[in-house]
């Protein structure tokens, strides 16, 4: 017995006696050393605090580049305004798609909402007689339930998001050819009997530069967002629980609940699209914006936020969306083929992420 | 004086395994009680049962002389009993603040906070600065710095600022210095020291035998699966409490 204890004592002497080992306590006892750091350190840190330089930069670049290889075409006001209408529609999807993403999730399944909600616009107001404002409301609904559908799916079930949505894609895909019969709303007919549906569509000439309203409403839908994420307990939690769930959890959030809750907004994001997309291609079309989701997510991957969760920023996606808009203008004008534009979208997508990669290990 | 925190025979089984039987425990006010025992003693049970992680199967728990119940560890920070995970449990990608605020948010006065739920940050970075430096960690200059760049000693320091800022009566602290250096774990020592200085009891749980001897006032001894026994730090050596703690030395009678 006496042995035991003396090996107890023996290893209790090999730790590490704290308060001799550290001689006088210093003054300043409390300060927490950060070290001297090298310039690509000092880059990585400014990157890491701001995530959306990264987008800004290449937005910039790319606009000044094109300006270049495709000289004053590209920056008529008729191209730059072409831009701004093109990007409207994957910009919002962008802004909804960039909530999900923020939480660690993925939404395969916006585009399909976006058409299954323009779907019951449409139909009810042109071909049912139901009064247009009603009918958009009901648009919306749809919006909102798909998205808390999905976000259901992914507390309820514990399935991940990736799989969830994939599936309700599908699932929302077969809705709308069920609904429409594979039969297209002619533009002409929404026009004559619901043409509020193309009130988005309507455009304003500002000193040659033609916008659609969409693209103001797209703005003002950023701007909400980024409110919403930055200013209120809301948007702090969309961030906490992205970044790690378990702690959101431990700090008195009710993750699962917000979790519903954040689906449902970017539900409800996508319905507004819905009816900006039918003033934008004037018809509703039930094979519409097939690439819608995987444009999203790239806009949001190039706009510097995080697949992981937890990092990045709403004005990024519009940014993200905006280079996209770019590219594929500035490629065409120069006379490339769209294979390339192809190409230099999915060479700026592993680019993105690999930024993002290197910028994460900072808080390692 | 009273305890403020009582657990009485507390038991809980899972399956045919016995986690704590019949424990007991009790923490006075402004002390800080170190809580020790071998692995599978049932430490972390007890300690689960009184952050509310854990259900126990019988027993009950008593703060400021009231019986409570939880069934979550939020209901159990409800009544003011606080806990910091080894995992610490905060957001890398938040700052300070947004962290010290998590879930108890302080809204604007007046339309902005009441209609549009607009946070009052200025409110809230004060506030967190002020806890900070009450703690002696004036030396966080950004409030606004995010988590992850911090070092892990100044991560445990907002968790602990966290844990002791909202009316807590209560601190229990898991393991606060194992995944520490031994300058960070100093500095966490010291925070602990701040925080009894401030009338606040810990229930603090180590591995680390020299640690818990240099900051306990009382040292709860745990060994299959109930109190062994409760051995004043300065009466004892650390390898008796080892001893105590495996079974190779009978404890002292009281």
């Amino acid at each position: 017995m006496n042995k035991i204890s003396d090996d107890i004592s023996k290893d209790l002497k090999d730790q590490p006696k704290f308060s001799s080992d550290l001689g006088e306590k210093d003054q300043d006892h409390h300060t927490f050393d950060v070290g001297e750091q090298s310039t690509l350190k000092k880059i990585q840190h400014f990157l890491h605090g701001n995530p959306t330089i990264v987008p800004v930069i290449i937005l910039i670049l790319s606009v000044i580049g094109f300006g270049f290889i495709a000289g004053g075409k590209f920056f008529s006001a008729f191209n730059l305004s072409l831009i701004v209408q093109q990007v409207t529609i994957v910009g919002i999807l962008a802004a909804a798609q960039t909530l999900i993403i923020l939480t660690a999730g993925i939404d395969l399944s916006v585009a399909a909402m976006m058409v299954l909600a323009s779907v019951f616009m449409g139909k009810l107001s042109v071909e049912m007689g139901i009064p247009t404002l009603p009918a958009i409301a009901v648009g919306m609904i749809s919006g909102v339930a798909t998205g808390a559908f999905n976000g259901l799916l992914v507390t309820r079930l514990r399935l991940p998001p990736f799989i969830v949505t994939l599936g309700t894609w599908n699932i929302f895909f077969a809705l709308v050819i069920f609904f429409t019969g594979s039969q297209s709303i002619r533009s002409s007919d929404i026009e004559i009997n619901a043409p509020l549906l193309h009130f988005w569509g309507e455009r304003i000439n500002l000193g040659g530069f033609v916008f659609t309203y969409g693209a103001f409403l797209m703005i003002g839908i950023f701007v909400f967002l980024w409110f919403l994420l930055n200013k209120t307990a809301w948007g702090r939690h969309v961030y906490a629980i992205g970044d790690d769930k378990d702690a959101a959890e431990l700090s008195g959030i009710r993750t699962d609940r917000m979790l519903v809750s954040i689906y449902a907004v970017a539900g409800l994001v996508v319905a507004i699209g819905a009816w900006v997309s039918i003033g934008r291609v004037g018809s509703v079309s039930p094979t519409s914006f097939y690439e819608g989701n995987l444009d999203s997510i790239t806009a949001v991957v190039i706009g510097g936020t995080s697949l992981f969760g937890g990092r990045g920023t709403i004005i990024g996606s519009l940014f993200g969306a905006l280079i996209v808009g770019v590219f594929s203008s500035g490629l065409s004008i120069a006379g490339l083929d769209v294979l390339w534009q192809r190409f230099a979208l999915g060479c700026l997508i592993i680019i993105a992420v690999g930024i993002d990669q290197w910028i994460r290990k900072v808080s390692n | 004086m009273e305890p403020i925190l009582v657990a009485k025979n507390l038991s809980k089984k899972y399956g045919k395994v016995v986690a704590l039987e019949s424990a007991n425990l009790e923490l006075y006010p402004g002390e800080v009680l170190g809580v020790i025992g071998d692995n599978g003693a049932g430490k972390s049970t007890l300690i689960k049962v009184l952050c509310g992680a854990v259900i126990p199967d019988s027993g009950e728990i008593l703060l400021d002389g009231k019986p409570v119940t939880f069934t979550s560890p939020i209901e159990a920070r409800t009544l003011g009993i606080e806990t910091v995970y080894q995992n610490l449990a905060l957001s890398p990608a938040l700052s300070i603040t947004d962290n010290m605020f998590l879930g108890r948010e302080i809204r604007q006065k007046g339309f902005m906070g009441k209609f549009l739920k607009f946070l009052d940050k200025k409110a809230m970075a004060d506030e967190a600065r002020k806890r900070l430096s009450e703690l002696g960690l004036l030396t966080i200059q950004n409030i606004n710095q995010l988590v992850e760049t911090l070092s892990g000693g100044q991560r445990q320091g907002v968790a602990v600022a966290r844990a002791t800022s909202f009316g807590t009566k209560v601190v229990i602290m898991d393991e606060p210095t194992a995944a520490l250096g031994v300058k960070e774990s100093r500095r966490v020592l010291e925070l602990i020291s701040e925080v009894r200085a401030r009338g606040i009891p810990i229930i603090l749980i180590s591995h680390n035998m020299p640690h818990v001897f240099e900051v306990a006032d009382r040292i709860h001894v745990h060994r299959l699966g109930t109190r062994l026994c409760v051995i004043d730090p300065k009466k004892y050596e650390m390898s008796d409490a080892v001893a105590f703690m495996t079974g190779a030395k009978e404890p002292p009678q009281s």
